[in-house]
C-alpha cells in the first residue's frame, strides 16, 4: 500500500492505495466518482477519460500511485465548476447521448478539443479529436453537432 | 385523433423534445449496475475454458481458497444445487433441439470462454488472483469450428445425446420456382459470407445480486432490457416464487439485444449470492464480453435471383447456413435469426416465387442469438445485392429496377411470398424521397465525371422492411414466458402532476421521454409534469421490456390508453364539481377547460380537492386518480415498417480502402412521437450497420479460439471514419392503435451494410469485380480487383 | 481485467532507476507513460514484481539544440513533441508521424522513450528514428553508450537495451533533407497495416518501413535503386521492384505478405513521387 495526496475536483484527497489500483477504480470505488466509466480497461474506448494536470488521459492507463501530487478533474468536477455547462446543454439539446455511458469521456475530450482547436467548428477536426472515444449508441453525428454548436458560440 | 395536426391543443406527440435523462447522464450522474455497491458485497471472477472443446477432468480449487480476500470458490458440483439447468428451445420453432446448459461447465467445455469455475472475493483483483490459482485438467476434443463441417457425416457431435449437430432446419416454398426459373432471362447466383459480430455495449454486462436471507428475497440489479423476463427465469431456476424475486434495471450502458439473454456467468453469480447470503457483483470485463456475450450474424448464404430482360424479378431462392455455438440461447433460442433471414428475404418486392432453406448448426464457438435487427442485415444484404446484380446484368439503373418491382404503395394489405403480412408500407414513397434527397441523377453525373479522372465512386441503394411491435407470435406461442403485452399505470399526485410506471425499459432510446410526451398530450400537461418510472419488477406493470422495436408502438400505446383512462376519470370528477358535461370539458395547460379552451379550474386544484378535501365532493363521487391499461398487438403478428438507404463511397483502388462519403435514410415508422429521438436511433443503428460493412468480425482460428477479443483487435466504428447521415421520413401510421406508432430502433442497422456493399460493387463494376463477403476489408477489395492474389 | 499485484517506486534519478533495475533485472520494469505497459498489465500479459516510475525524471525531459544535433529526452510525451517548435523546424517528420499515433488522451502520457523501447513492429516512431538516422543514448550500470537506430531495433518488441539499461535520449543530426510520411491504418489512430517514413538528402535516401515485418526497418535495396541525383519515375519503379527483397514476408489477418508488399510499393510511390518535382514543397529541414 502506498500513500498518495492529490487534488481531485479542487479537494485535497489523502489515500492509501495498492500500487496495482488504476486511477479509474480509485476514483470510482474509493472516491465515489462513478461518472468516470470503464469500458475496456485497455486504453481503447475512452470511457474513462479524465483530466490530469490539465491534459486529458485514460484513467484506466494511469495508476493511482502515479497520480500522487497531481490535479485531477473528472466529469463531476467540470460539472460543478460550470466549465462543461454549455457542452452538456448542447449534448442534451442535440440528443448527443443515448445510454450516456460514453458521455462523461466524450464531454471531457470535447472540452479539450474546444480549448486547443484552431477552428472549433471544424467537423473533421472534431471527429479526429474524438477518434479514440467509442460510442455504440449515437453514431457520433449528434456529438459532433453538439461540439460544433458550442464551438460556434 | 390526428397526431399530424400541428395546431391541435396540448400537442406533445411529434415534438422534438430532448430527453429528460440527458442532463443527469451528461453530468456523470448515471447510475449503472456496475456502479452499484452494497454492504458486504463480493466480486465474482471466472475461470474460463481456454479450449473450444474438451473433456473436463479434475478441477483443483484448494489453492484458490487459500488466497487473500477469498469468500467462496465454486465449480459445477458446488453451484448446481442452487440453480437448475435450462434449455433454449421453443415449440413454434419446430424441430429445434438443444442441450441443458448449466451455470458452470459440467463434464465438457464446448466453447472458448465457457465458465468453468467461479471465485468470489472482496475485490475483483483478488478474485482474479485466486482464479489464476485454479488448475483444471482438460482433455482436448476435436474442435468443431466451421458450420458446414459441423454437418458432415463424420463430424464430432457436440452433444452426443442429440445425435448430430443440426439444431434446426426450416424450408419455405411459395409460388412456382420451376416456372419462375423458366421465365427468367437471367439467373444470378451469389455466395455471401457474413462475419460474426458481437454487440460491444460500452458498459459490459453487469449484475449485482442480493439474496436477503431474512426477507427470503432475491434482488438483482441488472443491466438488462427485460426485468420481468429475468424475474420469471430467476424464480424458475433458483427455486423461488416470482414475488420473491425483484429485478431492477438501473441505467443501462447500451444493450442492442445483448442484454436479453440468460448467461451462465450471471446465473452463477446470482446463485452464489444465495449460497453465500451476501451481495455479489459480476461485471464482465472486456475480454469476457468478447468471448462471453452473445454473438450474431455469422451466416453463409447461397442465393439466386431470376430476372426477365424487361426487368421483372421472377424469383428468389436462398440457402442459409449459420453456426450458433454449442447451445441454443435461452429463452429466445438461437434459431430466430436464421428464421428471420428467410422470412425477410425478398420482402420488399412483389415476387410470388420463393424458395428458402435455413440450417442452424451447433459448433464449438461462442453462442449466437439475437442482436439488434435480428436477421435483417443479412436478409437485406442478400436481397439488395441480388437486385443490384440483376440490374447490372440486364443493364438498367438499380433505382429503375426497384421502381418496377417494389410492392406498389396502394397494394396493401398484402402478404410476402414467405407469408409475412403487411398492413401498409410505402416503398415507392420512400424511394422517391431518397432519390430526391440524394440528388441521385446529379450524383450519377458526378460519378461519371470523376471516373474519367480516375476517382472511383460508387452509389448504393437498399430497400428494407423491419419487423416491429411483435405480438405473442414471436415467443409466447412457443411457450416462452416473454410478455408480448405491455402495461402502464398512471396516477395523479396531490399537486396535479402524474406518475407513470410502465413495463417497457430504457437503455437510452428515450422511452421515458416518449412516454412522458404521450401522457402529457392526453392530460394537457407539460412533459416535465409526468414522472416516468421504469425497470423495477416490484412496482411497474408487467411487460416484456424493450426489444424488437416495441417500446413506442406497444409500450407507448399502453401509456396512451392509461393516460386516456385517467383523463376520463379526471374530467368526470371535474364535471361533477363544475356541474358541467364531461364531454364538453378538456384538459389543457394544466387546466380543466371548456372545449373552446376557456379555463375552468386548475388541475392542481382538482388534485388538491380530490386528495385533501374529498368531503367537499358531491355525494356518491369517489375520485379515481389512477388507471392501468395494457396493450398487445393482435391484428398483425408484427407491425412491419419499411424504408430505404443510400450510400456514397469512394474507393482507393490501389490500397483497397473505402471512404464512406455520405449516407441517407428514408424510413416510415408511422406516427413519430419524437423526431429528435427517432433520427438519432436511426443514425446510431446505421453506424452499427456501417461497422458491419467495413470493420466488424469475431475472428476464430482453426482451434476455435477467438483471436481478436480486445477492443484493439475487434474493430468497431469510430467517429473519424463515419459519415454524416441525412434522414427523411414518410409516415404511414398503423391503424391497429390509437397512436399509430411503429418501431424505428432497428431500421438503421437493417440496411446500412447492404447500401454500402451495393455502393462498393457499383464503384467496382467497371472492373467486373464483385464483393459478397462482409466486412469489406482492403484485402477483400484488392483481391476482388485482382491486385493481390 | 485487473493487473496482478506489483510494487511501485518513483525513481528520484536515473542512477536510482538503474540500481533498481540492476537489483532484479527481470522482475523489474520501467514505467514511463504506461500507455503500452498498463494495458499489458491489466490484461495480465505481463506480471513484473516492481515498477520503477521514470516519468518525472528531469534527466529524461526536454529538447535541446546543440550545433548540428537535436537532442530529445526519452521522457518527452508524444503530445509535447507534436507542438514543440524545435521539432516543427528541425524534425517535422516526428510530428507528422505522431499525428497518426493513437489519440490525444494517449499521446498526452505516452513517451518517445517508451515507444522506442517498446519496439512495437507497427509503431511509427521506430521507423521515424531510422529515417532520421537517430542515435540512441542509453545509460546502464557501466555508463553511457550510443547506438545507432539501425542497430537498436533487433526484433519484434526487442531492442538492444539490456534489462538494466535506460534509454535516456536520442540525438538526431540536423541535415538538409526532404522528409515524407504515409501509413495505411484501418481507423484513425490505429496501428498501421503498413507505413513508411522517408528522408532524402543530397547523398542518401532512407526508406523506413513499419508494420512490414517483425521490426521497423530500412529498405536498403529500394533506397539503392532510387540512387542519388535527380529522381524520375523509372527509378521509383525500380525501387518498388527492389522492395520485394527488402521486406520480409509478413502475414497477419489484416494483410497477407503479398498485399503488404503491394501496399508498401503504393506508399513508396506516393511519398517519393512528389519529390521528382523540385518545386513541390515538402518539408526541407536544416
Ligand atoms: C489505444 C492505444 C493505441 C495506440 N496506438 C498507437 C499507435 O498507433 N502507434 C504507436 O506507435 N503507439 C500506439 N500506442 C502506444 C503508445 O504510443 C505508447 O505511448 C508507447 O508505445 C509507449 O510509451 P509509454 O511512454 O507509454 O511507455 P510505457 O508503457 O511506460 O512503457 C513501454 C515499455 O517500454 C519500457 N520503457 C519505457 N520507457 C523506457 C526508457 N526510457 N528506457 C527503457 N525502457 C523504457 C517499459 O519498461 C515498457 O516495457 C497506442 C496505445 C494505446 C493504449
Ligand atoms: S476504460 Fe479506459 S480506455 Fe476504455
Ligand atoms: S451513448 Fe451509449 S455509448 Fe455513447
Amino acid at each position: 500500500m502506498k500513500p498518495i495526496t492529490l487534488t481531485i475536483n479542487g479537494e485535497t484527497i489523502r489515500a492509501t492505495v495498492p500500487p496495482r489500483l488504476h486511477l479509474a477504480d480509485f476514483l470510482r470505488d474509493q472516491c465515489g466518482l462513478t461518472g468516470t466509466h470503464l469500458g475496456c480497461e485497455h486504453g481503447v474506448c475512452g470511457a474513462c477519460t479524465i483530466r490530469l494536470d490539465g491534459a486529458i488521459v485514460r484513467s484506466c492507463l494511469v495508476l493511482a500511485v502515479q497520480a500522487d501530487d497531481t490535479i485531477i478533474e473528472t466529469i463531476e468536477g467540470v460539472t460543478d465548476s460550470g466549465e462543461a455547462r454549455a457542452l452538456q446543454a448542447a449534448f442534451a439539446a442535440r440528443n448527443a447521448l443515448q445510454c450516456g455511458y460514453c458521455t462523461p469521456g466524450m464531454v471531457i475530450t470535447a472540452l479539450d478539443f474546444l480549448a486547443t482547436a484552431p477552428d472549433p467548428c471544424d467537423r473533421s477536426a472534431i471527429r479526429a479529436h474524438l477518434s479514440g472515444n467509442y460510442c455504440r449508441c449515437t453514431g457520433y453525428e449528434a456529438i459532433i453537432d453538439a461540439i460544433a454548436m458550442v464551438g460556434g458560440q | 385523433m390526428s397526431f399530424t395536426d400541428p395546431d391541435r391543443p396540448s400537442r406533445q406527440i411529434g415534438r422534438a423534445l430532448p430527453r429528460s435523462a440527458s442532463r443527469r447522464l451528461a453530468q456523470g450522474r448515471g447510475r449503472f449496475a456496475s456502479d452499484i455497491t452494497l454492504p458486504r458485497m463480493v466480486h465474482a471472477a471466472f475461470v474460463r475454458s481456454p479450449h473450444a472443446h474438451a473433456e473436463l477432468g479434475a478441477i483443483a480449487l484448494d489453492a484458490a481458497r487459500a488466497m487473500p480476500g477469498i469468500v467462496g470458490v465454486f465449480d459445477a458440483a458446488a453451484i448446481d444445487p442452487w440453480c437448475t439447468p435450462w434449455v433454449g428451445t421453443l415449440t413454434h420453432l419446430a424441430g429445434l433441439k438443444s442441450a441443458p446448459q448449466y451455470p458452470l461447465a459440467r463434464g465438457r467445455v464446448r466453447f472458448h470462454g465457457e465458465p468453468v469455475a467461479m471465485v468470489l472475493a472482496t475485490s475483483r483483483a483478488e478474485a482474479e488472483d485466486a482464479a489464476e490459482q485454479i488448475t483444471v485438467d482438460y482433455q482436448p476434443l476435436p474442435p468443431v469450428v466451421d458450420a458446414l463441417a459441423a454437418l458432415a457425416p463424420d463430424a464430432v457431435p457436440i452433444h452426443p445425446e442429440l445425435g448430430d449437430n443440426l439444431a434446426f432446419e426450416r424450408r419455405i416454398e411459395a409460388g412456382d420456382i420451376a416456372a419462375a426459373m423458366a421465365m427468367a432471362d437471367e439467373i444470378i447466383t451469389l455466395d455471401f459470407d457474413f462475419a460474426r459480430h458481437t454487440g460491444v455495449t460500452l458498459e459490459p454486462r453487469a449484475v449485482v445480486a442480493d439474496w436477503n436471507e431474512g426477507e427470503q428475497r432475491l434482488t438483482v440489479h441488472a443491466g438488462t432490457q427485460v426485468p420481468h423476463m429475468l424475474q420469471d427465469i430467476y424464480a424458475l431456476h433458483f427455486g423461488l416464487a416470482a414475488h420473491q424475486v425483484r429485478v431492477l434495471a438501473p441505467d443501462v450502458g447500451g444493450s442492442f439485444g445483448i442484454k436479453i439473454h440468460i448467461y451462465p456467468d450471471e446465473m452463477a453469480a446470482i446463485a452464489a449470492s444465495r449460497a453465500l447470503r451476501r451481495p455479489v457483483r459480476f461485471v464482465a470485463d472486456r475480454l469476457e464480453s468478447f468471448i462471453g456475450d452473445i454473438h450474431a450474424r455469422g451466416h453463409q448464404v447461397r442465393a439466386q435471383i431470376g430476372v426477365t430482360r424487361a426487368g421483372d424479378i421472377t424469383f428468389f431462392d436462398v440457402d442459409d447456413l449459420t453456426g450458433i455455438g454449442p447451445y441454443s440461447a435461452y429463452p429466445r433460442t438461437s434459431a430466430v435469426e436464421a428464421n428471420q433471414v428467410i422470412n425477410l428475404i425478398g420482402g420488399p418486392y412483389a415476387v410470388a416465387n420463393y424458395r428458402a432453406r435455413a440450417r442452424v448448426v451447433f459448433q464449438t464457438k461462442a453462442m449466437m442469438s439475437q442482436y439488434r435487427a435480428v436477421g435483417h442485415p443479412i436478409a437485406t444484404t442478400v436481397t439488395e445485392a441480388l437486385v443490384d446484380a440483376a440490374a447490372r446484368r440486364i443493364g438498367v439503373d438499380p433505382v429503375t429496377l426497384r421502381r418496377r418491382n417494389l410492392i406498389a404503395d396502394d397494394a396493401y394489405p398484402c402478404q410476402s411470398a414467405s407469408g409475412m403480412r403487411f398492413e401498409a408500407l410505402s416503398h415507392h414513397g420512400c424511394l422517391e424521397k431518397l432519390h430526391a434527397m440524394m440528388g441521385y441523377d446529379a450524383l450519377r453525373a458526378e460519378q461519371a465525371a470523376l471516373r474519367a479522372r480516375g476517382v472511383r465512386r460508387g452509389i448504393g441503394i437498399a430497400s428494407f422492411i423491419e419487423i416491429t411491435n411483435p405480438g405473442a407470435a414471436f415467443y409466447g406461442v412457443g411457450g416462452a414466458h416473454i410478455s408480448a403485452q405491455e402495461g402502464a399505470t398512471i396516477r395523479l399526485d396531490a399537486a396535479g402532476h402524474v406518475v407513470l410506471q410502465a413495463g417497457v425499459t430504457e437503455q437510452g432510446q428515450g422511452t421515458e421521454t416518449i412516454l412522458a410526451q404521450i401522457a402529457a398530450e392526453a392530460l394537457g400537461l407539460a412533459p416535465e409534469q409526468v414522472l416516468v418510472r421504469l425497470g423495477d419488477t416490484d412496482s411497474t406493470p408487467y411487460g416484456g421490456g424493450t426489444w424488437a422495436s416495441r417500446g413506442a408502438g406497444v409500450g407507448g400505446e399502453a401509456a396512451w390508453q392509461a393516460a386516456h383512462a385517467l383523463r376520463g376519470q379526471l374530467l368526470t370528477l371535474a364535471a361533477s364539481l363544475l356541474q358541467a358535461d364531461p364531454s364538453r370539458l378538456d384538459l389543457r395547460n394544466g387546466q380543466i377547460t371548456d372545449d373552446d379552451g376557456t379555463a375552468r379550474m386548475a388541475l392542481a386544484d382538482l388534485a388538491r380537492i380530490a386528495h385533501f378535501r374529498p368531503d367537499t365532493l358531491p355525494p356518491g363521487i369517489v375520485p379515481e386518480l389512477a388507471a392501468t391499461r395494457h396493450h398487445v398487438p393482435r391484428d398483425y403478428p408484427f407491425a412491419f415498417t419499411n424504408g430505404v438507404q443510400g450510400s456514397l463511397v469512394e474507393i482507393d483502388t490501389e490500397t483497397g480502402f473505402i471512404t464512406l462519403l455520405r449516407h441517407w435514410v428514408v424510413e416510415d415508422c408511422g406516427t413519430i412521437i419524437n423526431p429528435l429521438l427517432v433520427d438519432e436511433q436511426i443514425r446510431g443503428g446505421v453506424v452499427q450497420g456501417l461497422g458491419a460493412a467495413l470493420f466488424e468480425a469475431c475472428r476464430y482460428d482453426a482451434e476455435g479460439q477467438m483471436t481478436n477479443a480486445t477492443m484493439a483487435d475487434y474493430l468497431v466504428p469510430m467517429a473519424a471514419e463515419m459519415p454524416d447521415i441525412e434522414i427523411g421520413h414518410v409516415c404511414t401510421p398503423t391503424a391497429e392503435t390509437a397512436l399509430g406508432a411503429k418501431g424505428a430502433g432497428e431500421a438503421g442497422t437493417a440496411a446500412a451494410a447492404a447500401a454500402v456493399l451495393n455502393a462498393v460493387n457499383d464503384a467496382l463494376a467497371p472492373d467486373a469485380a464483385l464483393l459478397t463477403a462482409l466486412p469489406l476489408t482492403p484485402a477483400r477489395v484488392l483481391a476482388a480487383l485482382g491486385v493481390i492474389g | 481485467m485487473k493487473s496482478a499485484a506489483f510494487d511501485y517506486v518513483r525513481a528520484g534519478s536515473v542512477a536510482e532507476a538503474i540500481a533498481r533495475l540492476a537489483a532484479d533485472p527481470f522482475g523489474t520494469k520501467l514505467l514511463a507513460g504506461g500507455q503500452s505497459l498498463l494495458p499489458a498489465l491489466n490484461l495480465r500479459l505481463s506480471a513484473p514484481a516492481l515498477l520503477v516510475d521514470i516519468a518525472r525524471l528531469p534527466e529524461l525531459a526536454g529538447i535541446t539544440l546543440t550545433g548540428t544535433t537535436l537532442r530529445i529526452g526519452a521522457g518527452c510525451t508524444h503530445a509535447s513533441l507534436l507542438t514543440a517548435p524545435e521539432i516543427a523546424r528541425h524534425a517535422p517528420l516526428i510530428a507528422e508521424a505522431l499525428a497518426h499515433v493513437a489519440h490525444p488522451a494517449i499521446r498526452s502520457r505516452g513517451t518517445l522513450g517508451g515507444s522506442l523501447a517498446n519496439a512495437d513492429p507497427a509503431a511509427e516512431l521506430p521507423a521515424v528514428m531510422l529515417a532520421l538516422d537517430a542515435t540512441m543514448i542509453i545509460e546502464g550500470p557501466s555508463g553511457t553508450r550510443h547506438i545507432k537506430a539501425t542497430d537498436f531495433f533487433t526484433g519484434m518488441f526487442e531492442t538492444a537495451l539490456a534489462a538494466d539499461e535506460i534509454l535516456i535520449a536520442l540525438e538526431i543530426p540536423i541535415r538538409t533533407q526532404r522528409s515524407g510520411f504515409a501509413e495505411l491504418a484501418r481507423r484513425h489512430g490505429d496501428y498501421a497495416i503498413i507505413g513508411l517514413a522517408a528522408t532524402m538528402t543530397a547523398d542518401a535516401t532512407r526508406l523506413a518501413f513499419f508494420a512490414g515485418g517483425p521490426t521497423a526497418q530500412l529498405a536498403q535495396r529500394a533506397a539503392g535503386a532510387l540512387g542519388t541525383g535527380p529522381l524520375n519515375h523509372e527509378r521509383i519503379a525500380a525501387a518498388c521492384t527492389a522492395l520485394a527483397q527488402d521486406l520480409p514476408a509478413h502475414d497477419d489477418p489484416e494483410a497477407s505478405a503479398s498485399m503488404r508488399l503491394h501496399l508498401a510499393r503504393v506508399l513508396l510511390r506516393r511519398v517519393i513521387t512528389p519529390w521528382i518535382n523540385p518545386s513541390i514543397r515538402t518539408p526541407i529541414t536544416a
